[in-house]
């Protein structure tokens, strides 16, 4: 005889949304460098912000207020909304 | 399942319930007959629609409808019925009182004076599970999910990805019902908007998930509110899953409610063996896991884990300690039950077997604790003490309250920042350059957090080092547990 159980998870459908095309280059737009107030992010990211400006990127620094959380929903909007790219150093 | 099978409405005047496998009820059958004959009786028949005969007064209720919706527990059952409901019944074969109750004289002559009856297949073991979710109307909206027949439900269960790793209950509508009887709350209830993925997470997918973790219903209100406390905003559950570090939330629990559901408070309380111990943290992990999608190798990164990620619950020894009890500690009443989470890593012994003095056992203590995560880390994280009933008998025999033992170990836990700065003694982890110089707490104010349990003999007792604590991290929650 054949059991029927109860499933447990949240039974999410997951939206789908469609991906921005890959840069084909940094040239000439503006990067995101979002540091998660891990030690030494800023070390990591300061290391990329000048790579990056000697190519001709703009970069605008970004940081969480704490790695232990999500980014603010404001912060994420504001990376959004003024970036084209975005880089989010981990930590350590 | 929605309810589309009302109560059956009887006939008024008299109705037997019957079944043909019960020799009192075979017994009797002419005597069935001879009272619709002489008085309107109509007989229910569980088992053979021609049983006690094939005729206008025999009713079938091989669907057990009638039976269990009118409760009845043994055939023969005679009832008197008025507008459509039983005021009056009778069980077995009993002469004298089948005549006064039929108002009949002259019933079954040549048969014995009395007989027992038989139980009724609407409570028999193996037809009860599906009647109560057939008949009970189920207001519960998750998938069904019908495994096929070959399919071994346990394996089906780890195929799907929805273990902890470790065998689970099967979580049968049956199972679900009579787990959620142990709240008074709706299965529709929102308990709690659970990480990682934010799903609103009804009470019947706590019920479901606590079925699969083992528990039994009355367990049920204390993984509700341990899920209410794990996912506030002070607790920070996203990032206590989410973090690298082997952390999980501890649940200690106090008050009337750790007797009640049979909680272990005394020896191995931080280990196995106990039920309510060993099933109420897994079924708050498993309700995280799935509803909210938490999962290893996901959101979940920690770089190692931690035996206590299964689930890690227990319950304070208030009777046996002197102090006020953990949850008092925190603002609560001696009579209100309280889940209190924590963010912790697993439990590490503090060995002490040579002391007889409070101040030389605080003074040990206060050494061990030096290495809560790291001794070159302060202030960042919290500690859990378990201590011992003998550990606590020596500050309990010194007069020490609460108060004094934590004032007595906060002075001892006093740490010179030259000691452990960035860079000192050659080592590259430690604490900011700028303290140098100055002496700085281990642990922030409240930070140590003290619960009494154990076994009356044995002397260790047992350190859970805390996560990243305060507002940037996790706060400790202690919430009263509704029924």
């Amino acid at each position: 005889m054949s059991v029927t159980i109860l499933d447990p998870t949240g039974e999410l459908r997951p939206a789908t949304r469609q991906r921005v095309a890959r840069p084909e280059s940094l040239n000439g737009l503006t990067v995101g460098l979002l540091d998660i107030s891990k030690p030494r992010g800023d070390v990591f990211l300061d290391h990329l912000e000048q790579k990056l400006t000697g190519l001709g990127v703009v970069v605008n620094r970004y940081r969480k207020p704490t790695f232990t959380k999500p980014a603010p929903v404001d912060l994420r909007h504001e990376i959004a909304t003024s970036c084209d790219a975005v880089i989010e150093a981990l930590a350590d | 399942m929605s309810n589309d099978r009302p109560k059956p409405v009887l006939p008024d005047g008299l109705v037997a319930v019957v079944k043909k496998d019960c020799p009192t009820c075979v017994l009797v059958a002419p005597v069935l007959a001879d009272l619709a004959q002489r008085a309107g009786l109509i007989a229910y028949t569980q088992d053979d629609p021609a049983f006690p005969a094939s005729a206008s007064w025999v009713i079938d209720d091989s669907d057990l409808a009638v039976s269990w919706h009118h409760n009845i527990e043994t055939v023969p059952t005679l009832l008197r019925v008025e507008d459509g409901l039983p005021v009056a019944t009778v069980e077995g074969w009993r002469r004298d009182q089948w005549q006064e109750f039929c108002g009949v004289d002259g019933l079954g002559e040549g048969l014995p004076d009395w007989r027992p009856g038989c139980g009724s297949l609407s409570v028999d073991p193996r037809f009860a599970n599906e009647l109560m979710v057939r008949f009970s109307g189920s207001k519960m909206v998750s998938r069904r999910v019908e495994l096929a027949a070959l399919e071994d439900e346990h394996e089906a269960l780890f195929d799907r990805g929805w273990t902890d790793g470790m065998p689970v209950v099967p979580p049968t509508e049956a199972r679900v019902m009579r787990m959620l009887e142990g709240t008074s709350r709706a299965p529709d209830d929102i308990v709690a908007i659970v990480p990682p993925d934010l799903v609103e997470c009804t009470v019947e997918k706590v019920a479901i998930n606590a079925v699969m973790a083992g528990c039994k219903p009355e367990y049920l209100p204390v993984v509700l509110t341990a899920l209410e406390a794990a996912c506030t905003d002070e607790f920070n559950m996203h990032g206590l899953l989410a973090t690298t570090m082997p952390v999980g939330p501890i649940l200690v629990v106090n008050g009337p409610i750790r007797d009640e559901i049979g909680m272990n408070s005394g020896l191995n309380l931080l280990g196995q063996g106990n039920r309510a111990n060993s099933t109420i943290g897994r079924a708050l992990q498993l309700t995280i896991r799935n509803v909210g999608g938490g999962a290893p190798g996901g959101i979940d990164r920690a770089t190692q884990g931690s035996p206590s990620k299964i689930g890690l619950c227990f319950a304070e020894d208030e009777e046996g300690s002197p102090w006020d009890s953990f949850a008092e500690s925190r603002g609560f009443g001696a009579g209100a039950s309280t889940v209190t989470l924590y963010p912790g890593e697993g439990p590490r012994v503090l060995f002490d077997q040579r002391s007889r003095s409070a101040e030389s056992l605080v003074s040990h203590l206060a050494e061990m604790l030096r290495a809560n995560i790291s001794p070159r880390i302060a202030l960042q994280m919290d500690t859990m003490l378990v201590l011992s009933p003998e550990h606590m008998s020596r500050f309990a025999d010194a007069g020490w309250d609460r108060r004094r033992f934590l004032d007595e170990l906060t002075s001892r836990l006093m740490i010179e920042a030259d000691e452990v700065i960035i860079g000192a003694g050659g080592i590259e982890e430690g604490m900011p350059a700028f303290l140098a110089g100055t002496t700085i707490p281990k642990f922030p104010p409240d930070g140590i957090h003290v619960v009494h349990g154990g076994s009356r003999a044995g002397l260790f007792s047992a350190a859970i080092a805390g996560w990243v604590n305060g507002d940037t991290g996790s706060v400790t929650v202690t919430k009263e547990i509704v029924r």
